[in-house]
């Protein structure tokens, strides 16, 4: 596969498809970025956080999933999967990116993967 | 959806803590506007005590300020009285004219002081202790006069009286009782807590009525006469006789009044669109003047508010927990006792201790102490559960030892500690910290504190210390205690006994379904539930029941125990400690192909390595397969070790073979899940090598058989095993061991270790099911067999499970392409 071959404008990636994330749990993706936890949860929403808790970097893609929170294998923070904020009275923040399903796959946009935006 | 309008009169904690729990229920649904007499937002009443002594500030003191009413879409007039309500057409009209229409209506008027009815109650001077107001005056009092009588020797007066000391006056304490605080206090104690009043210098007339406040040449207070016609010189005098539930209001608008406001379970008086909670209300024949019953009514008041409509307040038991002036005080129930009753106490005058509890049919029903009141809470608990005390009757007054044994330096006692002692060893937390975030974010809960600064949150051997400190800087407004009845978390009302019930009952097969079953609040509950709600179906419905690995923590999905850096740490099993030449090669060769950086002997007699990536695991655990060794469940809330002597095989005091019943052991309870996890040991004699004494299974030979100790525990809290029983055989001790275990399985709640188990259940219970019934005891044993057929190992399932399931693929990390 060439340089040429990975260029994507739109800065879309596929990733796999969307039932090999099992329902609330996640998976983690490597990317030239670091490691980025994708998750679903019990209503197929599905979310992408880079996989380090704000706390001591704990990979969250390890955690337990419950509605709309991810809760840190470590030391039980509790992280918002829509934000990447911690929830109160913890105070920190995990870097999201953004992730879409499509024809049941999911994709993640990463600008910095993409050689033009990286050019 | 058009906003409902709610109105609440009165700005104090009981009525501002109701908003908060229905903003966190259902911010939309109404519109709200709040009329407070004061000029204030809603602020900490208890702590106006440190305020007067000269300990805190007033900006220190408010919970809610301007801004969060704002933020809230809150309409507040401040400094507003409410004179009027029409309920027919139900509109409320201010002092200053201003009217606001309601839906539902909120009383939360809370108390007024009860001023004495005496010549010259309305002397400039004379003041009661109720809010900012009072407080200012008896401060700017303090700051010209000399002679301060304080009229009422409760709480409230005797914090006045401290407060007034401390910035300098001379007081006097008059009281009508023969004791002070007769309420809170027995006559022992009363005496006890007087005379160490008195050695800080206050005064106090015991037995005295007042009968005239005199006027001096200066048209103020000058002096305090009493039936006996003695009187005393009073340039300040604080009316602290009592509080009366404010009931002006609703008497008016022809609400029908007791003592208080009269509600039902849902807070609502006779009129349903009008609810009242805290000091003005009523509930089945109860004005509750403490803020724990206060907030407990917000929380189900809210409840209703939003539509949710399931819950019910049936009233509360309180304690009183306070700090008088560096004294501690505490008393829970009927502490007077009666015919019926009987007295256990412990008096010290020496140490200034005095503790007495209060006992009826071997259940506590009150209990009174000073000096020395770490262990109140858990009288407390021992009173709201009704839990038999017939087995720790003997030790009861020495207290439950709820401090954890290290991490705080071996400190007990909270009071004295200074602000720089470190209370919470596992994560840093100095006393200091956890009393600026009490009073800086205005904390009421344990729970509150744990989730502000982490103090006892994480192995939680100091609970008991932050618990005290709670209490010394909260004072009376803290509700010590979790009964057996909490819930489980926030996603439910239930708690865990109800669950365990419920899924029996309701033949629950996986946690989901429980959820829904049990109409849990949440969609998919949280990290402390679900785990919880797995474990009971598997445990209640063996084979039957689904497992879901999103429901357990990740060393129990990944059957290794992750490490700070996302790594995880493998342990084979060795069965009783035991290995062989082969194993340690496998082990060595599997450590090399993978690079282990770290292995180490563990305390459970095996091997340890430690720093395996997660992709590696499947791969590991298919070597370590390949030499026939398992997985050693190192992870796990289940089975971890039977640790072995030597024993009778090789050593030359060994009586029994322990190192083969340990394997025996090892080998029946393999896979066994359970409420925490389980440890085992095997000694072949009383010197006891194995140190079974602190095993959740201990099991000690003697030359005539086998020792059997259960629910002791080597960790955050040492606790020795107790003695079951003592059997002849192997296979004795298999069916006797097994069926305690089982009968933890069945009735133990999540992440309750042995220890804790019996400790709430009582070693009487657990006897009377395994030694009384040999018939109850075989079905246990029985059932501790059936559910754990067929166990498989973990790791060769995982390895061998169809790659195509999501599930197994957790394992692989994805790449990006493109």
């Amino acid at each position: 596969m060439s340089a040429h071959d990975l260029i994507d404008t739109t800065g879309w990636h596929p990733i796999c498809a969307l039932d090999a994330i099992p329902v609330l749990g996640a998976r983690v993706v490597r990317t030239p970025d670091g490691d980025v936890a994708i998750f679903r949860n019990e209503a197929d929403q599905i979310f992408a956080l880079r996989d380090a808790c704000p706390h001591k970097q704990g990979p969250l893609s390890q955690g337990i999933v419950h509605g709309q929170t991810v809760t840190c294998p470590l030391h039980a923070w509790k992280i918002d999967l829509a934000c990447g904020e911690a929830i109160a009275p913890d105070q920190g923040c995990t870097p999201t990116y953004p992730v879409r399903v499509q024809d049941g796959h999911v994709h993640l946009h990463l600008v910095s993967l993409s050689p033009v935006a990286g050019s | 959806m058009q906003k409902q309008k709610l109105v609440m009169i009165g700005n104090g904690m009981a009525g501002v803590r109701t908003l908060e729990e229905l903003l966190k229920l259902d911010p939309e649904r109404y519109d709200i506007t709040v009329f407070g007499a004061e000029p204030h937002g809603n602020y900490n009443r208890i702590l106006l005590s440190p305020v007067l002594s000269g300990e805190m500030r007033l900006p220190e003191i408010m919970l809610n300020d301007l801004d969060w009413y704002r933020d809230n879409g809150i309409t507040l007039h401040a400094g507003r009285k409410v004179v009027a309500v029409d309920r027919r057409r139900r509109v409320v009209r201010a002092d200053d004219g201003t009217e606001a229409t309601y839906d539902r209506l909120l009383l939360a008027t809370g108390s007024n002081p009860f001023i004495l009815p005496v010549p010259g109650k309305d002397l400039p001077g004379v003041l009661a202790y109720r809010d900012i107001a009072d407080t200012e005056s008896m401060i700017e009092a303090a700051r010209v006069h000399r002679h301060a009588v304080v009229i009422g020797a409760g709480l409230l007066g005797l914090e006045a009286a401290n407060g007034l000391a401390l910035r300098g006056m001379d007081v006097t304490v008059v009281h009508v009782g023969e004791w002070i605080m007769e309420r809170q206090l027995d006559r022992v104690a009363g005496g006890m807590l007087q005379l160490a009043l008195e050695a800080k210098g206050m005064k106090f007339l015991l037995q005295h009525h007042t009968s005239e406040l005199v006027q001096g040449e200066s048209g103020r207070v000058a002096a305090v006469r009493f039936k006996d016609g003695i009187s005393i010189p009073a340039d300040l005098v604080v009316m602290a006789a009592g509080i009366r539930p404010n009931t002006d209001l609703a008497r008016q608008i022809g609400l029908q009044c007791n003592r208080g406001v009269l509600v039902s379970d849902t807070l609502q008086t006779f009129d349903p669109a009008i609810y009242a909670v805290g000091e003005c209300a009523e509930h089945r024949g109860v004005a509750y003047g403490l803020v724990a019953p206060l907030f407990e009514q917000a929380k189900v008041c809210a409840n209703h508010l939003a539509h949710f409509g399931i819950g019910r307040y049936t009233g509360s038991v309180t304690s009183t927990k306070l700090k008088v002036t560096g004294i501690d005080v505490f008393s829970a129930g009927n502490f007077e006792g009666g015919d019926d009753t009987e007295d256990i106490v412990l008096h010290d005058p020496g140490l200034g201790v005095y503790k007495r509890v209060v006992v009826r049919d071997n259940r506590v029903v009150g209990a009174v102490m000073i000096g020395d009141t770490a262990d109140g809470s858990w009288y407390f608990k021992l009173l709201k559960d009704q839990q038999d005390i017939h087995p720790i009757r003997d030790h009861l007054l020495f207290g439950q030892n709820g401090l954890g044994d290290v991490g705080h330096k071996g400190e007990t006692l909270a009071a004295n500690l200074p602000d720089e002692a470190e209370v919470c060893g596992c994560n840093g937390v100095c006393k200091g910290a956890i009393v600026k975030a009490i009073k800086g974010n205005g904390l009421f809960t344990l729970d509150d504190v744990r989730k502000h600064t982490k103090a006892s949150s994480s192995c939680g051997s100091c609970t008991g210390l932050v618990e005290q400190i709670l209490a010394s800087t909260l004072g009376g407004a803290y509700q010590t205690a979790q009964s057996k009845d909490k819930p489980v978390c926030g996603c439910t009302d239930h708690s865990h006994g109800d669950v365990r019930a419920a899924i029996k009952a309701q033949h629950l097969l996986s946690a989901l379904q429980a959820m829904k079953a049990l109409q849990w609040k949440t969609p998919s509950g949280c990290a402390t539930c679900r785990p919880a709600l797995n474990y009971y179906c598997l445990s209640t419905w063996p084979h039957e029941a689904t497992d879901d690995p999103q429901s357990r923590f990740i060393n129990e999905r990944a059957h290794a125990n992750i490490q700070k850096d996302g790594t995880y740490s493998v342990v084979p099993r060795m069965w009783g400690g035991l290995t062989t030449p082969g194993e340690l090669r496998a082990i060595a060769d599997a450590a090399e192909k993978y690079a282990v950086p770290t292995i180490k002997v563990t305390g459970g007699q095996r091997i340890d390595l430690l720093g395996i990536r997660k992709d590696d695991l499947p791969k590991i655990w298919a070597d370590l397969n390949a030499a026939g060794m398992v997985s050693g469940h190192a992870y796990g809330k289940s089975i971890r070790t039977v640790k072995t002597c030597v024993g009778a095989e090789h050593c030359r005091f060994g009586t029994q073979r322990s190192m083969d019943l340990g394997v025996k052991l090892e080998k029946m309870l393999f896979d066994m899940y359970s409420p925490h996890k389980v440890k085992l040991a095997v000694s072949g004699c009383p010197r006891n090598c194995a140190e079974a004494g602190i095993k959740d299974v201990g099991v000690i030979g003697v030359d005539s058989g086998y020792e059997i100790y259960v629910a002791g525990n080597g960790g955050i809290k040492t606790e020795v095993a107790q003695f079951l029983v003592k059997v002849k055989s192997d296979e004795e001790v298999m069916e006797y061991s097994g069926a305690f275990l089982q009968l933890y399985r069945e009735e133990g709640w999540y992440l309750e270790r042995t220890c804790h188990y019996v400790e709430r259940v009582g070693l009487d219970h657990v006897k009377a099911e395994i030694l009384e019934h040999a018939e109850r005891r075989r079905e246990l044993f029985e059932r501790l067999l059936a559910s754990l057929r067929g166990a498989k190992d973990p790791w060769a399932e995982r390895v061998e499970a169809e790659r195509a399931t999501a599930l197994a693929r957790e394992f692989e990390t994805l790449e990006v392409s493109a």
